[in-house]
């Protein structure tokens, strides 16, 4: 048993479903100061914040949402794993009023992993609103843990829960014991049994309670620790009951917690029937945007307005960006100049940084729009629809409803779209998702193709851009039917969609911009240090040895280019700057045009050299490697984090060199055939 | 009858589920076991079906509403 001393910070974690309120408390109580990274080893957002109340100092940190701790999905598996392994102080656990069985169900799980709870009846003020009562002291004395009201919306009844997590904080409280029934207790019983001597950070009931519920993870953990007759007597037990008494013994548990929070919730909570005769405006949309007939069109046409406004106004920001730069990077070297700084270094800085990020720095408009305008009509519930609108469609090509919000977000940048795959649950649907994700033709490659085309394909510039796009969309779809047919942990059919759907709403401007740019910020943290990184070895290669011309054939990327380039004679563009260019493009795409930009002695050259290179056919195929090979090593590292396998993500890598490859030399073959 | 046959405005409660282990117990963390009562939202035969517990909505793939059997129901009196 611990005391808090004073001076000691107070750790707090808050818990709870899904759309309880829980950031909005956790605003309440830090006054909206978060720290936002990420969990150890996965990219599942962490939000830590701190705040200091009567002299004493608290850290608070946000868990992700979750329906239970059975550790079915990563959120789930974090929750649990801070819970047990960090053991924080005191363990908030946020449940909607107006919806209590259904939020008091997480609060069983978190009971009987035996830490500090305080029970948080959040948004009081709906359900007094509907006059709706709630004895506190009956459920305190039922559940053994304090119970607080709040508002977090109105900040009402956040003093109480601090002083609550002061009182809470320094002892160890004396639950209920949720009662199984005489045939369950003794089946836990024996499990714990051969349980003896383990060395655990769970309870031993927690854990034998998780042997019998079948709990993949935990009866892993177990097994490792040579446990394996605790995980045996398990499923004898389970099997015995089952034959005995006809029941599934997993769902026998999770009804016996639901028959115990029916029992308190009866005895203390009065809910006047909430007349709900009409419908709420919120349902009523709901049938207009997820009718049979409406749900695609709208999706269609929201979508539609959605590119419209990311490239045309994007559009505009991005031609001040580049001038910004231009005038920058031309006043820096005139600087450089002026202070006889060594022409290796003012090349560095001129043409390595400046141009090398402002060339990154460009699509960050684009990227912010897109984004801006997926996470307003995220906020304003839409998207959570549009997941089920899409579901037949997903299904058709193997994939879950979900994953086409990572597609979308692919259009803007890979990076935080394999970041979004972490809403599917199935780790096999995720998989799947990921993979198919690099295929997707984000904002990066679109100067790639604008350079080509504005040259090249001036009259039907828009319909080339247009194929490209849809060829990305097409090879995605076709990789997803050949991995799911071809790759056996990836068969099996898809999972089917269950979701909580929050109510329509409108955001406030902030939270949409909050959000907006925690996505947004991903892709800069790439261009200021992985693009940052890369910029430099390319400057480095083009640069060295000093004897030769910068970029030049001499240097060590000519030679590197002249090594690769016969490979791309089968599709039309066997020559060395090419491959250079691709080679640098690993980096990241936008780097292909400055590449070409360097090698062909600036890009205000391009329009006449690109001809004499290119033809229209060849060019398309170059277009098409470019779509299609490696996005970047940006997204190589977050496919490697969020598989965390180096097989899945040198598979990638290969695949979609593969795929870009043999794809523009297809196209370049049939082409010169027909032409 | 399956959930997928009810028209939205009506109340029903759960009597079953059928299904995989994984999808029960996920329903069953959600909320959706037998004995809860549901609002159909929307259902229009196609796409998904929405089901209202409380305040809560949820939204079910036709598949998955298929598996949940349910039984007509109008309660109005408040619930002690």
């Amino acid at each position: 048993m611990k005391t808090i001393e004073k001076n000691k910070v107070i750790t707090v974690a808050l818990a709870g479903n899904p759309n309880t309120g829980k950031s909005t408390i956790f605003n309440a109580l830090t006054g909206g100061r978060a720290h936002v990274g990420n969990w150890p080893g996965v990219t599942v957002e962490k939000k830590e914040g701190s705040f200091k109340y009567n002299d004493q100092s608290f850290s608070v940190i946000d868990l992700p949402g979750t329906y239970s701790l059975t550790g079915y999905s990563i959120d789930e598996r974090i929750a649990r794993d801070f819970i047990v392994r960090k053991r924080p102080d005191v363990i908030v656990s946020v449940t909607d009023s107006t919806n209590l069985e259904r939020n008091l169900y997480l609060l069983t799980s978190l009971i009987e992993l035996g830490v500090n709870l305080i029970l948080d009846l959040n948004m009081i003020d709906i359900f007094e609103e509907r006059k709706g009562e709630i004895d506190i002291k009956k459920i305190e004395e039922a559940l053994g843990i304090p119970v607080v009201l709040t508002s977090g919306l109105k900040n009402t009844g956040i003093e109480k829960l601090k002083d609550t997590i002061i009182k809470t904080g320094g002892k160890n409280q004396g639950y209920l014991k949720i009662d199984y029934g005489p045939d369950i207790e003794k089946a836990i019983e024996n499990v714990e049994l051969q349980l003896a001597g383990i060395n655990s950070p769970y309870p031993k009931r927690f854990l034998a309670l998780k042997i019998l519920e079948g709990d993949i993870e935990i009866i892993e953990e177990i097994k490792r620790q040579g446990f394996d007759n605790a995980v045996q007597a398990g499923v004898y037990e389970t099997s015995k009951l089952e034959k005995e008494f006809g029941f599934d013994l997993e769902t026998e548990i999770i009804e016996k917690r639901y028959g115990l929070i029916q029992s308190i919730v009866r005895r203390s909570v009065y809910k006047p029937a909430y007349a709900e005769e009409k419908l709420s405006t919120s349902d009523k949309i709901d049938r207009i945007l997820t009718n049979r007939w409406l749900g695609i069109p709208v999706f269609a046409l929201m979508m539609w307005i959605t590119f419209q406004l990311t490239f045309t106004l994007g559009g505009l920001f991005a031609d001040y960006i580049d001038a910004f730069f231009g005038w920058f990077s031309g006043l820096s070297s005139g600087w450089l100049k002026e202070i006889n700084a060594p022409s290796w270094i003012s090349s560095f800085i001129s043409n390595g940084i400046i141009g090398g990020v402002g060339s990154v720095l460009i699509f960050l408009p684009n990227i912010m729009i897109l984004f801006l305008l997926l996470s307003f009509l995220e906020d304003v519930g839409y998207m959570a629809r549009a997941a089920f609108v899409m579901d037949r469609i997903m299904h058709a090509i193997g994939l879950p409803g979900r994953s086409f919000i990572s597609i979308i977000l692919g259009f803007g940048c890979n990076v935080p779209a394999v970041m979004s795959t972490r809403t599917i649950s199935s780790e096999k649907d995720r998989l799947l998702t990921i993979l198919i994700n690099p295929f997707i033709s984000c904002s990066a490659r679109l100067p790639v193709y604008l350079l080509f085309t504005g040259i090249l394909f001036t009259k039907n510039q828009g319909l080339v851009v247009f194929s490209l796009y849809t060829l990305g969309i097409l090879v995605a779809v076709l990789s997803a039917k050949l991995f799911k047919w071809t790759i056996p942990i990836l068969k099996g059919p898809v999972s089917p969609l269950v979701m909580e759907l929050p109510p329509y709403r409108i955001p406030s401007a902030l939270g949409v911009i909050i959000h907006m740019w925690e996505r947004s910020s991903l892709f800069l943290k790439k261009a200021g240090t992985i693009i940052f990184a890369g910029v430099i070895v390319i400057w480095f290669l083009a640069s060295f040895p000093l004897s030769a011309e910068y970029a030049g054939e001499a240097s060590l990327a000519g030679q590197l280019g002249k090594f690769i380039a016969p490979i791309f004679r089968p599709a039309g563009f066997p020559f060395w700057q090419a491959a250079v260019a691709l080679f640098f493009g690993i980096i990241a795409k936008e780097i292909v045009v400055g590449t070409f930009g360097t090698l062909f002695g600036g890009e205000g050259k391009l329009a006449a050299v690109i001809p004499v290179y290119f033809s229209q056919l060849s060019a398309y195929s170059f277009m098409v490697m470019s779509l299609l090979y490696i996005p970047c090593i940006a997204s190589i590292g977050v496919i490697y984090r969020e598989t965390n396998s180096w097989k899945w993500t040198a598979f990638s890598v290969f695949y979609s060199v593969l795929a870009g490859y043999l794809t523009a030399v297809l196209i370049y073959q049939i082409g010169s055939f027909l032409l | 009858m399956p959930l997928t046959y009810c028209k939205p405005g009506e109340q029903f409660q759960v009597t079953s589920l059928y299904g995989g282990q994984g999808f029960i117990k996920r329903l069953f963390e959600m909320g959706i076991h037998p004995g809860v009562i549901l609002k159909v939202i929307a259902n229009s035969g196609k796409g998904p079906v929405i089901v209202g517990l409380d305040d809560t909505r949820i939204g079910l793939g036709q598949g998955m509403a298929g598996k949940i059997m349910v039984k007509p129901l109008n309660i109005k009196e408040g619930v002690r």
